[in-house]
């Protein structure tokens, strides 16, 4: 088999994309369409949501069934597509903002529904459309554009928070690893139930300019340095954890989801 | 029947099989009706974490096909402007229920009030134009909901149901209408070659057929300014065009969507202007003027948005004086009202905002009082 380009979900005529050289959104994007490409995906039984942000641009180069939705939504628009019709295949692609920072309770409330739907999270650190300002992800100390002498605050560990939250499947991925990544977010499109797939990603222009990794492949370098398959970070001891990430299927479990739970509740109204 | 209920009845007469919402007094029978019917007709009821997700999912299921709907009261509504605003853009057809309570903030949650008038029609950013129905009667609330699911599906609008508390929470009679009785209108479909369809590109009625996600028609739905493809576009010849339009399917359409009921106006001095309950005081109030020697008769606003201007005007040109009785304290209605009657009509307002209704004796004391 040809290798898979996803190519065929690509607009035409509007290359090149809009997002900054060393940006991971384009790789993001390429490894979902890979990955819709490889699981036979259509364009007329897939829909695509999206927030705002840099992230939240991606539909635009897609030409899937789309919505692109207000700031931290999309996952409760998606709920309502989904919900009413489950045939259909879902996916919401976010940044940090929009997923676990103005829409952390979409979030939370997604995952405890385990609505049969597929969250890509870009983890860039920041908010990048809007100039880099901190986000629920900067990590603390860190410096963005409203952090000039340091964040004061904790980030959230989003794929911890979809585990505890009850999604049945969650993975994290960088752009450096761009096949692992199309892998992890098969998985995602294909198991049942909510899914999570974080893509930690670098953001030279903002992100990495203020936190000493001003050339552009330094984010890069500093995800791979730090990136270990989640098998071996769980045999490292808690001391050498710290600084490492964990890459690969975190979670994986068959709870039921939102619409098989919603059938019994039909059955059971439609017998009494 | 109770006017909430027959608001949740009115929706599924009008072919409503989704719902999603977050519970609020004094809104939730709406709730609880759905979450008893829905499911036993295939339908889905769903309740969401807020109601900036309520709206949302309503939103994302009317893309999927569904007639949706939600119900709420005013700290609610609040919450859903944003997205509200993405159903205007996006031409979604989705119906809200704003059970008015009284405010500000959490106010008086289970008291009436007429005060989020216009909220309804400028609670959003931007430039942008919804409908709005008002029902005084128990079967106000199942007629006017079958019509608000119809304008929305008609127009690709969303529109607002906004009975008070005072007859979302009252209990009348009402002989619910037989299948086919009531009109109900679905939403045009496209028809052409899938590779062609443009989900902004109107007809010649100034909207366009919308298609669902899951059919043969692929298309984008956006939040950001828009081309006919519904893919962003930032050019400003396009964006005047797309708020030119948003208005105009609702201008054009005007005279289909003003409703208004007239109640012994053919030989008044006085004109009462009314909406939901007080509706009801004031044509008690209009009688006993009468039985009082004062001619006075009653135009009740059915349609709240696009205002009724016109009519208010024609029977404004044959009365003395305009009454305008509505529970809110800076006379919304009585703004209107005063645009299309002019500056010299003896114009009189009643209002109340402490939670209780307006009494006929309220009105008549300010109809027959000096000016």
């Amino acid at each position: 088999m040809a290798h898979a380009t996803g190519t065929k979900y690509l607009k035409g005529g509007i290359l090149p994309h809009m997002w900054c050289s060393g940006c991971g959104i384009g790789t993001m994007l390429g490894a979902l369409l890979r990955a819709f490409e490889e699981l036979g995906y259509t364009t007329t039984d897939t829909v695509v949501v999206t927030g705002i942000g840099c992230t939240g641009k991606a539909d635009d180069y897609m030409i899937t069934n789309a919505l692109h939705t207000t700031h931290g939504r999309a996952l409760a628009y998606a709920t309502g597509i989904k919900a009413y019709n489950p045939k259909l295949n879902v996916v919401a692609i976010m940044g940090d903002g929009d997923g676990v920072t103005i829409g952390g309770n979409h979030f939370i409330h997604a995952c405890r529904r385990n609505i049969d739907l597929t969250a890509i999270i870009l983890n860039n650190f920041n908010f990048g459309m809007t100039g880099g300002q901190v986000s629920g992800t900067t990590p603390p100390q860190r410096y963005t554009s409203t952090t000039a002498y340091g964040n004061p605050e904790r980030d959230f560990d989003i794929c911890a928070l979809a585990e505890s939250a009850g999604a049945n499947y969650v993975a994290r991925c960088t752009p450096y690893h761009g096949w692992e990544m199309k892998e992890n977010m098969k998985e995602a499109l294909t198991k049942k139930g909510f899914s999570v797939v974080e893509v930690v990603s670098p953001c030279p222009t903002h992100f990495g300019r203020h936190n000493e990794m001003k050339e552009t492949p330094d984010m890069l370098h500093w995800l791979r340095d730090r990136a270990i398959a989640v098998e071996e970070y769980r045999r490292l001891p808690e001391t050498e954890r710290a600084e490492r990430l964990a890459i690969g299927t975190l979670v994986s479990r068959d709870v039921p989801d939102f619409n098989t739970q919603y059938e019994l509740v039909k059955a059971r109204a439609q017998k009494g | 029947m109770q006017g909430n209920q027959a608001i949740a009845e009115g929706a599924i007469y009008a072919g409503a099989r989704f719902y999603a919402g977050y519970p609020i007094t004094p809104s939730s029978e709406i709730a609880e009706e759905c979450s008893k019917k829905l499911p036993k007709l295939g339908g889905v009821y769903i309740q969401m974490e807020d109601e900036i997700a309520s709206i949302a999912a309503v939103i994302g299921a009317s893309l999927a096909g569904a007639k949706s709907f939600t119900a709420t009261s005013g700290p609610g509504f609040s919450l859903m402007q944003e997205n509200l605003g993405l159903a205007v853009m996006g031409e979604v057809p989705c119906v809200v229920v704003d059970v008015q309570r009284a405010g500000p903030s959490t106010g008086l949650a289970t008291r009436p009030a007429q005060s989020d008038i216009m909220q309804i029609r400028w609670g959003r950013h931007g430039d942008q134009s919804v409908i709005a129905l008002c029902p005084a009667s128990v079967r106000e609330c199942f007629t006017l909901t079958v019509t608000a699911f119809n304008f929305a599906e008609r127009y690709r609008v969303p529109v607002v149901l906004m009975p008070d508390e005072i007859v979302g929470h009252m209990r009348e009679n009402v002989e619910v209408p037989a299948p086919g009785e009531l009109e109900v209108v679905d939403r045009k479909r496209p028809s052409g070659s899938p590779a062609d369809y443009k989900p902004f590109k109107a007809d010649e009625d100034g909207v366009a057929p919308l298609a669902a996600y899951g059919g043969e028609y692929v298309f984008h739905v956006s939040s950001s300014m828009h081309g006919l493809d519904g893919y962003s576009n930032n050019d400003p010849a396009n964006a005047a065009w797309r708020v030119r339009q948003l208005h105009e399917k609702i201008d054009r359409h005007r005279d289909e969507i003003v409703l208004t009921k007239s109640f012994d106006t053919d030989d008044m001095d006085v004109l009462l202007v009314t909406l939901g309950a007080t509706t009801r005081s004031g044509r008690a109030a209009a009688i006993e003027a009468r039985r009082q020697g004062v001619r006075a008769g009653v135009l009740q606003l059915q349609t709240v948005w696009p205002f009724p201007d016109r009519e208010v005007a024609e029977l404004g040109r044959r009365a003395k004086m305009v009454v305008v009785p509505e529970m809110n304290y800076s006379g919304q209605v009585a703004g209107e009202v005063r645009k299309a009657v002019g500056p010299d009509m003896d114009l009189r307002r009643v209002n109340r905002y402490n939670g209780t209704i307006i009494t006929p004796q309220d009105i008549l004391a300010v109809m027959l009082g000096a000016r």
